[in-house]
């Protein structure tokens, strides 16, 4: 298995790499950590006349917060955040979520921009992002745009980024002191990518939920915001009846699809199961805030 | 096609090569640099034969390029061993009979060189998860597992200065 030829730029600033992708059009793609392209790369599924590397570009790997959101670079490297002590104070939800991402040696050079403008249906990233509503930034040609999640993910493996524009941040707003969080999934074999996976934030006020987010992934061509079972939380007390009667919500809405791995009424039965798991530790993690007015 | 010119640096030594952007770095260090002690299994990513360090970290040589490489430093399975002394991570895995074909046992003795300087006193599940990555058809895991708890014992008794 050998890549097809191609011709190789390593742009040493973003302008640089922004000014290839337009000189060479659709035949050009961007290479960041190199784990999905390169496969796809050597299978011949992927066949780029041009790979403009943006590993030289170092100003794209970062990670800083402001009390509310968290900022990643695009060639953060998906092992660095999972490590940084500033994703574990501010959104432990990302960093249980990338344990979780293949393995180690993926982690090492897989970037979090990567992953989030690769858009693969199962990738645990994409649902982190959708469920806090985060954002991206892009840079092309005409400058600089934010784009929320629910503009960014069109379909299978397809982002609304425009064929010259790098994604060069990506924006997490940061988990609420006191909230609970939680990261569920269940794979064949671990590292796999998940059959179904789940995200919840649960914040409580005088016992009972204040808001209740839940993103899921593996269950669609795009990650999924379950706003029933969200709806069904709001305002109730926190119990193992809710819980199912979530996960009932989730399984009347989902429309995951069948493939080698399981079946599309397999991945509905575990989309259920995982939301209940991660509502169960988020219930456990969260602090109730008895007397406040959430 | 055009060729670049590079110079890579691999455990310690500087090996120069011409090459097309297209040749991965497992295809480099194995037919330009003659390492052959880094294997391919699968060249997608899964299976983890090919697992070397680059700058001290455990990444897949098969998916990087060979001008990828240039200014890191990099470290495969030859480096391991002191002349006919083995690294005590390869004499835990033999000791334990860690490998029967020993075709993945390169990528598993990088991994794990990797994962005990991070994590000198791994638990049982920190084992498994650290290998979760690597694939061997042969032996079953559990005797790698046990390998790689012996090797951390005998790592933190008997540090060796840079490996
Ligand atoms: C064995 C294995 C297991 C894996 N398991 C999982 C898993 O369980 N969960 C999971 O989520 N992922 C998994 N992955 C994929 C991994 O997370 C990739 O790192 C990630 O999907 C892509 O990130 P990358 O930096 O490697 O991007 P690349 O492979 O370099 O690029 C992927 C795509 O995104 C584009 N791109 C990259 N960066 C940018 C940018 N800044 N702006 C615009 N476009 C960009 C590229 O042009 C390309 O089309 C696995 C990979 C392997 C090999
Ligand atoms: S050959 Fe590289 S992971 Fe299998
Ligand atoms: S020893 Fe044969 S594949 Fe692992």
């Amino acid at each position: 298995m050998k890549p097809a030829p191609f011709e190789y730029f390593a742009p040493e600033s973003l302008e640089h790499a922004v000014d290839l992708l337009h000189a060479h059009g659709d035949g050009a793609k961007l290479l960041a950590g190199g784990q999905s392209l390169v496969p796809l790369m050597n299978m011949r599924l992927a066949r780029p006349a041009v790979v403009v590397d943006i590993n030289r570009i170092p100003a794209l790997a970062y990670i800083a917060a402001d009390t509310e959101t968290i900022r990643i670079g695009a060639l953060t490297r998906q092992r660095a955040a999972e490590t940084s002590e500033l994703v574990a104070a501010r959104c432990p939800l990302l960093r249980d979520a990338l344990r979780l991402v293949g393995h180690v040696q993926i982690r090492n050079r897989g970037t979090v921009g990567g992953s989030v403008a690769h858009a693969d249906p199962a990738a645990e990233l994409t649902a982190v992002l959708a469920l806090l509503d985060g954002r991206v930034v892009a840079q092309g040609r005409r400058g600089t745009r934010v784009i929320p999640a629910a503009d960014l993910f069109v379909t299978y493996l397809t982002t609304s980024l425009e064929a010259d524009e790098v994604l060069t941040e990506v924006q997490l707003p940061a988990v609420p002191t006191g909230a609970g969080w939680s990261w569920m999934e269940v794979a064949r074999r671990y590292g796999d990518f998940a059959l179904a996976g789940a995200g919840v934030v649960l914040t409580m006020a005088a016992g009972a939920i204040a808001e209740a987010r839940i993103g899921l992934t593996g269950l669609g061509p795009v990650p999924v915001r379950a706003r029933a079972a969200e709806r069904v939380l709001a305002g109730r007390t926190p119990s193992e009846a809710l819980w199912a009667e979530a996960a009932a919500a989730v399984r009347d809405t989902v429309e995951p699809d069948g493939d080698i791995h399981a079946t599309a009424e397999y991945r509905r039965h575990v989309a259920g199961v995982v939301v209940q798991r991660a509502l169960r530790e988020a219930r456990g993690r969260a602090a109730d805030a008895a007397g406040s007015h959430g | 096609m055009t060729h670049c010119e590079i110079t890579v640096r691999i455990n310690g030594r500087s090996y120069a090569g011409r090459v097309e952007p297209r040749k991965t770095l497992a295809d480099f260090i194995r037919e330009d640099c003659g390492l052959t002690g880094t294997h391919l299994g699968c060249e997608h990513g899964v299976c983890g034969a090919c697992t070397i360090l680059m700058d001290g970290e455990a990444v897949r040589s098969c998916l990087l390029f060979a001008v990828q490489a240039v200014g890191a430093e990099l470290m495969t399975v030859e480096a391991l061993a002191d002349g006919d002394r083995l690294h005590p991570i390869q004499q835990a895995f033999r000791d334990h009979h860690a490998l029967q074909c020993g075709f993945c046992t390169p990528g598993f003795l990088l991994t794990t060189l990797a994962f005990l300087r991070e994590t000198p006193r791994p638990t049982d599940q920190e084992i498994r998860e650290a290998l979760a990555g690597n694939l061997c058809r042969c032996t079953g895991y559990h005797n790698i597992v046990k390998a790689v708890a012996a090797a951390a014992a005998a790592l933190a008794s008997d540090p060796r200065p840079g490996v």
